[in-house]
């Protein structure tokens, strides 16, 4: 018989999967207030607010910070325009190799974030390009501009073309339907995508590894902090901080995601 | 004066000739119907007016203006299209004033005259609704409003009412042939449907792979079709092959006659089987084998009906026997 309550037992394996995932970094967030600066003692020996005064003072989180900031902002903004442009090319028009294309593109999500590394650094120093924030900049635009164009390959498959051609059809030309009916149709998937790269860059280690030379990512400075502790509860504190920065945009692209499965420019 | 006008036009697609050398005239004022089963041609011929295709060879006019090499959006022509494409972000109101919106006009202006247009197709009151939330043939309507807005001298509907139930169908025919009359507005209009092409078309060109096989009025399509084709897709007429034309009329063409023009009795000019009757309501559809040729013959519902397996006499009118030309088919 089918019950409309989960049983006892699927509940509790949902609670322990629930609590699994999440308990570590609620662990994360309690060290953020410990007194404890030098080992992680549980329970904590008392509550603090100091560290977030020492992590504001901090130059080198303030450093991480705007670096991380600036490289997820410029690969966003990349992966905007060629994740676009891209999906335009696939979806508008048929071509010889457009499906390759089409996987070419979406292969580096799906390429191991070491091989991706490794291959920009090696190719990086073939070419003689010194390591600067550009090279992290290139590596981070590999994967953002999958999540944009496949954000927007989904829209504009769902756009009727016709909508185009009666934009032409009512006097508008390649410019004005672009800003009237193209671009106002796939708003709000380009908004999602750059949401999502912008989160994806934030927090990327690997690829950066690779491609960061002796500049330091948010990230990056985390790792370093954990393998040299000196005022551990500093790294919690940048910790929460990552974790608002890069939940902000997610839960924003879910909420404007929902609800836009219907087809746009669909007749019937 | 001619409103469109085609000149040995040809739209090839590697080898797929689309529109091959069709040449037309449509007058100013006409309603004007291209009539075809899918694939022949006539919505390529009506995108070939709108601009979305350039011709392979041949030349284009519009009110004796070359158009060829003119984009769409500098054409004095305006489309309904077939899935109706309301641009989904804009309300019904912004929708309809869109062509006035690009050509720069101010809010006030535009949209009184997109009120206009709303009232004129019986929309008024819907300006702030968006397309999502209007049915089938309020969408239609919108769809219309929004191509007259800008006052075209051509106005083009690719299968406008194919998507729209019986009855709001028929509704819609009458409407479009009133509101034709009522603007004096050149309409040209692609269709598969011979019903719609018959009752609202002024002129009606008949396709077939690529090329017009006849134009002609709807009386002339329906009654005297030039070739065995046409009596097929007009109105089903019934084609008899040339060799029997020749020994029943002695010239060795293809004949056509229509259904409700075959009278079923003892005698008659050739003997057939009944193979199967069908109810229809207003008539009766009989279907014949006369020694390998199918007819079909429509009956009052008081004439005294055959049963299935019956040899019967079919006989005509000399009058109602309509030679036609050997053309494909024949």
């Amino acid at each position: 018989m089918h019950s409309d309550r989960a049983p006892l037992t699927l509940k509790i394996a949902a609670a322990a999967g629930l609590l699994f995932m999440h308990l570590p970094i609620l662990l994360i967030f309690a060290y953020a207030f410990t007194t404890e600066d030098q080992s992680f003692q549980w329970p904590p020996p008392g509550l603090t607010l100091k560290w977030f005064a020492v992590t504001w003072n901090r130059p080198d989180v303030w450093a991480a910070l705007g670096l991380s900031l600036k490289v997820a902002a410029i690969s966003t903004a990349m992966a905007l325009v060629l994740g676009t442009f891209c999906a335009a090319a696939v979806s508008r028009s048929r071509f010889f190799g457009r499906e390759t294309v089409s996987l070419m593109v979406i292969l580096p999500i799906a390429l191991p974030g070491v091989v991706t590394g490794i291959a920009l650094r090696s190719a990086f120093s073939i070419a003689e390009i010194p390591f600067s924030t550009w090279t992290i900049v290139l590596g981070h635009a590999t994967f953002c501009v999958v999540v944009v164009y496949n954000n927007a390959v989904a829209r504009f498959r769902r756009t009727s073309g016709s909508l185009i051609e009666a934009s032409m059809d009512l006097g508008a030309n390649s410019f004005q339907t672009l800003r009237h009916v193209i671009l106002p149709n796939i708003a709000t998937a380009l908004l999602v995508g750059g949401m999502l790269a912008f989160a994806l860059s934030f927090d990327e280690v690997i690829v950066t590894t690779f491609t960061a030379g002796q500049q330091q990512t948010l990230p990056i400075w985390m790792l370093e902090e954990l393998v040299r502790p000196r005022e551990r509860p500093v790294t919690n504190v940048v910790a929460m901080i990552v974790v608002l920065v890069t939940l902000l945009p997610i839960l924003g692209a879910y909420y404007l995601t929902r609800g836009t499965d219907q087809v746009a420019g669909q007749g019937k | 004066m001619s409103a469109v006008t085609f000149n040995d036009v040809s739209r090839h697609f590697g080898a797929i000739k689309a529109v091959d050398a069709v040449s037309l005239d449509i007058a100013e004022g006409e309603f004007f119907a291209m009539l075809g089963p899918s694939g022949s041609g006539k919505t390529t011929c009506l995108r070939l007016i709108a601009g979305f295709e350039r011709p392979t060879a041949g030349d284009i006019r519009i009110f004796a203006q070359p158009v060829q090499d003119l984009p769409p959006y500098k054409r004095n022509v305006n489309t309904v299209f077939q899935d109706y494409a309301l641009f989904p972000h804009l309300n019904v109101r912004d929708n309809v004033a869109y062509a006035l919106m690009i050509a720069g006009q101010g809010r006030r202006e535009r949209y009184r005259a997109a009120q206009e247009a709303l009232e004129m197709v019986q929309l008024a009151g819907y300006d702030l609704r968006k397309p999502s939330e209007l049915s089938g043939g309020q969408r239609q309507r919108v769809a219309l409003a929004r191509a007259l807005v800008n006052k075209p001298r051509v106005l083009l509907l690719d299968e406008p009412l194919g998507a729209l139930d019986l009855k709001l169908r028929e509704q819609m025919q009458e409407e479009l042939k009133s509101l034709q009359r009522q603007l004096g507005i050149t309409f040209v209009f692609v269709t598969h449907d011979q019903g719609e092409a018959l009752s609202m078309a002024d002129r009606v060109a008949v396709f077939d792979h690529g090329k017009i096989i006849q134009t002609g009025t709807p009386e002339d399509i329906y009654f005297r079709p030039e070739v065995p084709f046409v009596a097929d897709f007009v109105g089903s007429s019934n084609v008899l092959p040339a060799a029997l034309v020749a020994q029943l009329a002695g010239e060795s063409r293809p004949a056509s006659i229509r259904p409700e023009r075959l009278i079923l009795g003892a005698e008659g000019r050739i003997r057939a089987r009944v193979t199967g009757l069908s109810f229809l309501g207003l008539a009766t559809r009989v279907s014949l084998d006369a020694q390998g040729t199918r007819l079909t013959a429509l009956l009052p519902q008081d004439a005294p009906r055959p049963a299935p397996g019956d040899e019967v006499g079919v006989g005509w009118n000399a009058d109602d026997l309509h030679l036609m030309t050997a053309g494909a088919g024949a």
